[in-house]
């Protein structure tokens, strides 16, 4: 597929994704379950509604030098159903055997989270489990991850000390403050919840597997004076990665090594949960495709 | 164009974030006498051609314009057709040659059109700080970014584009190209005596990594993204599946083989962006060669094969002696042979008995 940039083509994109299985197309035929082990059922969580700072993703601009990000106050309105642990390669395997899903690049089974998956990989999977479940499930937006992340969400790594007149005094901090942060790679996958539930009882947040996210890259240019936005734009092409920090990906990506991140601290691993859609949403998210085509 | 994300900062951040947004001074002159300085636009040529440019410089330092638009886009590598899905600075393989004198100031505007896939910037191998001008040059699609440098080092540098993350396959997918600063009194011999050219030639030479189906032919792929994967593990082979100049194997042969006559003085400028490469001009000579294309250092004399370090350009400068259809190789003959890296010039003029005569043609061996 061809990553298209336009802003309206960014949104359609993502609904296309839900409203296959919201719209019901397809009757599913669930996979064979010879030869393959027996699932769990799935588990979620639900995160109920609140409000939270939420430092927003992407790049931002201000007389044309990188500025922080805004801190947003956020709120979430509604539950957000959320996938207590990220999905396995036992459940990803299912997708692959039914054709919908292209192998991972983490070879092996087991009650493992599924890594070496591009947020290419991690769509396909969503459309798939939802056609196999008849709901209607979906990569978390980076607000939603943040809010299920609770204490665990950490944000971009930004400098500490920026000067206007010398661009080397940001470079310098970021460097300094991942080197500070001390990570040690950690790249096998563990068994899921070895890293144990946040306050709201989601599992495995900001463990050694980072999370694809449906948000994509936005660089946006404040005004000179004052927080009125004078540009953005934006790149479905790269998307959001959340988890020990975030970072932003090109979709295609499936080891986290080579992709964007910056110096000395590259996630670990690349993997996902999904949320499930309410209806409420969808039936929104229908109509606002409907007024698209 | 209003946004989702306007309409949310808007609401929300005035309230939320103004503490968090710390402000700035307003942004010193850099410079006060750069904005006095005269401005040159110069529209760049696609190689093996070299814009117009004074050898020696005319006047005090000037700031050069330059503009160049990223084009992401299948390109054709071989007569089989092997596509690349190619990724270039201003349509070509290798990128347009910038020519500036030593003290003169770059000033690149990049262009990412919002058609392309990738992220892209430019790392100047002639420039100093901030990564090359790779910090302070990503482009998203649909961006476009303005960076000026001052070239204060003479020699032809490489430039390339360095995205975090994947800069080894943006740079072997296409992306490279070359600056050549010049002295401002011009190129000099080792004893300081004026050397000057007829022409520029400016070869790069790129390899390629296209990965193979079961039945071992080259696959197509639709999109950049798509390439990736596959790639990347042709790319850790360190195996090429093409070596060649100008972006395809036989562009610079046959209708397009490079020209000149017996008499005329060719400045041949080499790059190669990521692999070692060893130029020789079969028939002819290096006269004088910066074989790392350094200008302050005296050239080499009378060189049969000069050495490309891979991440440099060099310049070789050549008065043609005799004529003929010479080829000019990279003299890992199999690289040149089978792989593509191959060039011919074409030169017109008058034999010299003296230098080279058949003194009896082939014939049956004699028996005394
Ligand atoms: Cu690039």
């Amino acid at each position: 597929m061809r990553f298209l940039t336009s802003k309206l083509l960014c949104s359609f994109a993502g609904a296309m994704a839900v409203s296959a299985a919201a719209l019901g197309l397809e009757v599913l035929v669930p996979v064979s379950e010879r030869g393959l082990p027996k699932l769990a059922p799935i588990r979620s969580t639900v995160v109920a509604p609140g409000s939270f700072i939420h430092p927003q993703p992407g790049e931002y601009l201000r007389d044309g030098r990188p500025t922080v990000a805004p801190r947003i106050a956020a709120r979430i309105d509604e539950p957000i159903a959320i996938m207590t642990y990220q999905v396995s390669r036992d459940e990803y395997a299912r997708c692959v055997a039914d054709g919908a899903c292209k192998p991972a690049d983490a070879f092996g089974s087991g009650d493992v989270p599924v890594t070496g998956v591009s947020y290419l990989d991690a769509t396909a999977y969503a459309a798939w489990h939802s056609k196999a479940t008849g709901e209607s499930w979906r990569l978390p937006t980076d607000e939603e991850w943040a809010f299920a992340a609770g204490e665990r969400f950490t944000g971009d790594v930004e400098p500490l000390e920026e000067d206007p007149q010398n661009p080397a005094k940001g470079w310098l901090s970021s460097y300094k403050q991942e080197v500070d942060m001390a990570r040690q790679p950690d790249p096998q996958p563990r068994v899921r919840g070895s890293f144990g539930t946040n306050a709201k009882g989601v599992a495995d947040m900001a463990g050694n597997v980072w999370e694809w996210t449906s948000t994509y890259y936005v660089r946006v240019t404040i005004a000179p004076a004052g927080d009125a936005v004078e540009s953005t734009v934006d790149n479905c092409g790269v998307h959001v990665v959340e988890g020990f920090h975030r970072t932003y990906m090109s979709n295609f990506i499936r080891d986290g090594k080579s992709g964007g991140c910056a110096v000395g601290l590259p996630p670990d691993n690349l993997g996902f949960r999904l949320v499930r859609e309410r209806d409420g949403a969808v039936a929104r998210l229908l109509s606002r495709l409907r007024t698209l085509i | 164009m209003f946004t989702r994300r306007e309409a949310l900062i808007g609401a929300a951040m005035a309230a939320a974030a103004a503490a968090a947004i710390p402000a700035f001074p307003a942004l010193a002159q850099p410079a006060a006498d750069i904005s006095a300085l005269p401005r040159q636009k110069v529209s760049l040529v696609a190689p093996p051609f070299v814009h117009e440019h004074d050898q020696v410089a005319t006047g005090g330092a000037k700031v050069v314009e330059f503009t160049m638009t990223i084009e992401e886009k299948p390109i054709v590598i071989d007569d089989e057709g092997t596509t690349l899905r190619g990724m270039t600075f201003n349509g070509s393989i290798p990128g347009p040659m910038m020519v500036v004198h030593q003290g003169d100031y770059v000033e690149l505007t990049l262009v990412n059109p919002e058609a392309n896939e990738m992220p892209h910037n430019i790392d100047f191998h002639a420039a100093t700080g901030a990564l090359g001008g790779g910090a302070l040059t990503h482009v998203n699609p649909g961006e476009q970014v303005t960076l000026r440098f001052r070239a204060t080092r003479t020699g032809t540098f490489v430039y390339h584009c360095a995205p975090e993350g994947m800069i080894p396959w943006h740079v072997v997918s296409g992306m490279s190209g070359t600056v050549m600063v010049l002295p401002r009194e011009g190129l000099k011999d080792e004893k300081g005596e004026p050397l000057r050219y007829d022409r520029i030639y400016y070869v790069g030479e790129n390899e390629f990594y296209i990965p193979r189906d079961e039945a071992g032919n080259y696959k197509t792929f639709e999109s950049l993204g798509e390439s990736y994967a596959d790639t990347l593990q042709v790319m850790r082979g360190l195996v090429p599946t093409h070596v060649v100049f100008n972006g395809r194997v036989g562009s610079l042969t046959g209708e397009n083989a490079l020209k000149s006559k017996v008499g005329e003085t060719v400045l041949i400028v080499h790059s190669q962006a990521n692999r070692d490469t060893r130029p020789h001009l079969i028939g002819g000579h290096g006269d004088y060669v910066w074989e790392e294309g350094k200008f302050a250092n005296p050239p080499a004399k009378d060189l049969e094969t000069w050495f490309i370090r891979g991440g440099s350009a060099g310049a070789a400068l050549y008065t043609f002696l005799q004529p003929g259809v010479y080829a000019y190789v990279n003299h890992n003959l199999i690289e040149a042979a089978e792989l593509g890296a191959t060039a011919h010039f074409t030169v017109e003029g008058e034999w010299n008995d003296d230098l080279m005569k058949q003194v009896d043609a082939p014939r049956p061996i004699v028996i005394n």
